[in-house]
């Protein structure tokens, strides 16, 4: 609790005290030596000034500002009512509970920033910096890329870098949400954000502050928050009629059944005051977007970034899932299994290759010049074509060398030995002569077929694989993993055409994600409703295209995330209904004068309570 | 030109959403966002008046909620 509040309570205890003591003074015949009813009054004013002062000073305040229907007009108006109508106590028992309900209130609203800020408490605030011999903390934001940061056992890695010195178990839960440290030795790359282990390290920053991990991932949850679900909309636009209409209600009550039924106004002013104590719409204002905040807080303490609370909405409508396999469903890590030359030696092959490949960036690539293991003479390759889908022609030596799928052999009429081997094969051919084939493949990630296992069990209907590899490759991870469907030998461009393929026959308030690795599918990721990219860490790409970002690569964290999301709707649907109920509840027996001024004030600050309380069930949600 | 600004003692819901249409109805802002539960204002507003643009946030946000402080 701070000052603040501290004072609050302060206030209301005393003015409690004050209350009781003159309501038994009341029961007990006391207060009848007091004839005169304004005394009483005086003496009631006193608790009901020390408890509820404030509230009369807002409104009065927010009045000469042109606000009217505010909250605190309204509670002084209902218990200026209540004092009109000659029920004292009760006046001042309603401003009192009212005050306990903020009170409150805010300590619960407090309390759930608090643990959502902890949860987000990731960002570094020094970095320490070696100057004359000396370690000096500055500010992370003044640190350039380039100079060298020193990190000790157990402080927060400010910035991304490389290691140059030092090795270290690093903590990556506050990233990834992976409780298993990391090593770090001399050339890794180490991410801003993570905690330090029992080692020193030396790290060479490669990122301002504003563009490292930490400041994006902190930057991203806190502008999820802009990005509003369905439901946040309704509530605000609700928001804005619900009070205009229900004062409306309240003048109305007031005036015409009295005018047209005659007298008792005192009864019906009483009525309206009710009207006016629920007229507040906060239970909705407040509960709903603290419940989206705290599904979003808890996707990322387990290590996923969901970038406004539309996706989490969206999420829970998933019903089909578009992964691309390399990367996503398998490691992405490419290794040689095996080269089978014609006419020539393993070796002769592997050169040919890696110096076909010798400009390429890709894995396939990687791989063979990996598996070669030696410096790659480039002189002594020309310049290297693409051929889109099939795959490179490079002249080596002046000799003609293609290298690629079975389609370039046909294409090209080689003649050529298919090789059915598990993984994606490299034809290679010199001046149109086959030479062999190198057999490459990728790895399952762990966990895959748990993930797919995991995505049908929480109600997602079709999982399905899109590759640009070949369709045997492709059928044999789609078979591990029990997918739906497998659509294999696909261009970069017909990823996007089925996946709008697909959109077209998902049904209304059906939801199609995509999950990639963020390399070259940016355009689907933005296509489909829901894009999920693997974030490896800090890969910009896809952690500025997708919606989704999964920390650690992790697929099992999809359906997790999903759980997630389904809670988060079901908590914020349960409180819009929960609340409206209530209120309107109470509107009817009110107006019908079978609800009190207590009912009252539970319809706004008793359920505001309940409803904030609910939704901070989504913080501790754990599946 | 996009600027974060913290507030201190924005105590309702409701006054955070009003406070966001009032600034978002101030000439030359071209969106803001006061989020309150991250307790903070994101205001994207022209450059070369910004500072005044910033004079005029405070006051509409003094007549909302006049408890409520943003930190500069």
């Amino acid at each position: 609790m701070n000052r603040k509040q501290k004072m609050m309570l302060l206030r209301i205890l005393v003015a409690l005290l004050l209350l009781v003591g003159l309501m038994a003074a009341e029961h007990t015949g006391l207060s009848e030596n007091i004839g005169n009813t304004w005394i009483l009054f005086v003496i009631y004013l006193i608790p009901y000034l020390l408890v509820g002062y404030d509230i009369i000073w807002k409104a009065f305040r927010n009045i000469s500002h042109g606000q009217v229907f505010d909250e605190n007009f309204l509670m002084m108006i209902a218990t200026f009512g209540a004092f009109g109508v000659k029920e004292y106590s009760e006046a001042v028992a309603v401003m009192l509970f009212y005050q306990v309900g903020e009170l409150f209130q805010s300590y619960a609203v407090g309390k759930s920033r608090k643990s959502i800020a902890d949860m987000m408490d990731i960002c570094p605030e020094y970095a320490n910096i070696e100057m004359d011999g000396r370690l000096e903390q500055v500010d992370p934001d003044e640190v350039e890329i380039g100079s060298v940061i020193i990190v000790k056992p157990g402080e927060r890695i400010p910035l991304d870098g490389v290691v140059i010195e030092g090795e270290s178990l690093i903590d990556t839960a506050a990233l990834t949400g992976e409780s298993v440290p990391r090593r770090a030795g001399v050339g890794d790359d180490i991410f801003s954000g993570c905690v330090n282990g029992a080692g020193t390290l030396k790290i060479k920053t490669t990122k301002e502050f504003d563009d490292s991990t930490v400041a994006k991932i902190l930057e991203l949850v806190e502008n999820a928050s802009s990005k509003k679900a369905k439901v946040e909309n309704f509530i605000t636009k609700f928001a804005r009629y619900y009070t205009p209409v229900v004062t409306i209600g309240a003048a109305l009550l007031a005036v015409l059944p009295p005018l047209i039924l005659g007298g008792g106004w005192s009864e019906w002013i009483q009525r309206a005051c009710i009207f006016l104590v629920i007229s507040c719409p906060c239970a909705l204002v407040i509960s709903v977007p603290l419940g989206f905040f705290g599904g979003i807080g808890a996707a990322s303490k387990i290590g996923v970034l969901v970038k406004g609370s539309n996706y989490l909405e969206a999420l829970a409508e998933m019903t089909t899932i578009v992964f691309d396999k390399t990367g996503t469903l398998t490691k992405g890590e490419f290794k040689v299994q095996e080269v089978l030359p014609v006419d020539c030696t393993k070796e002769e092959l592997l050169e040919l290759a890696a110096l076909g490949e010798g400009y390429s960036t890709h894995p396939i690539a990687g791989s063979i010049k990996d598996a070669y293991g030696k410096e790659v003479d480039v002189s002594r390759i020309g310049q290297a074509k693409e051929i889109a889908g099939q795959g490179i022609c490079v002249p080596v030596d002046g000799r003609e060398v293609l290298l690629g799928n079975e389609k370039l052999m046909k294409e090209r009429q080689i003649r050529y030995r298919p090789c059915n081997g598990e993984g994606t094969v490299v034809y290679v051919a010199r001046e149109n002569h086959f030479m062999g084939c190198i057999l490459i493949a990728d790895k399952v990630k762990e966990g895959a077929a748990q993930a797919i296992k995991d995505m049908k069990q929480v109600g997602v209907k079709k999982c399905v694989m899109l590759t640009g590899d070949r369709r045997e490759a492709a059928e044999i991870v789609s078979g591990e993993l029990g997918l739906d469907e497998v659509h294999a030998e696909l261009l970069p461009g017909d990823k996007v055409t089925k996946v709008e393929e697909l959109l077209k026959i998902q049904k209304h308030r059906e939801k199609l994600a995509f999950a990639g690795d963020g390399i070259n599918d940016a355009p689907v990721l933005t296509r489909a409703d829901i894009g999920i990219a693997m974030g490896s860490m800090g890969s910009d790409a896809a952690i500025e295209a997708a919606d989704v970002v999964l920390m650690d690569d992790d697929v099992r964290k999809i359906a997790r995330v999903v759980r997630i999301s389904r809670k988060t709707l079901k908590i914020v649907k349960q409180n819009i209904v929960f609340a409206l109920g209530v209120k309107a509840l109470v509107l009817i027996l009110g107006a019908l004068g079978m609800a009190n001024m207590w009912g009252a004030v539970f319809a706004d600050v008793g359920v505001s309570v309940i409803a904030i309380l609910n939704s901070m069930r989504v913080l501790c949600y754990n599946d | 030109m996009k600027k974060k600004f913290k507030l201190e003692d924005l105590d309702c819901a409701n006054c955070a959403a009003k406070m966001e249409d009032a600034i978002k109805k101030i000439d030359g802002v071209n969106d803001a966002t006061v989020s309150f539960l991250a307790q903070k204002m994101t205001i994207d507003a022209r450059d070369d008046k910004f500072d005044e643009i910033m004079k005029e946030v405070v006051k509409v946000c003094s007549k909302v909620e006049p408890d409520c402080r943003i930190l500069m």
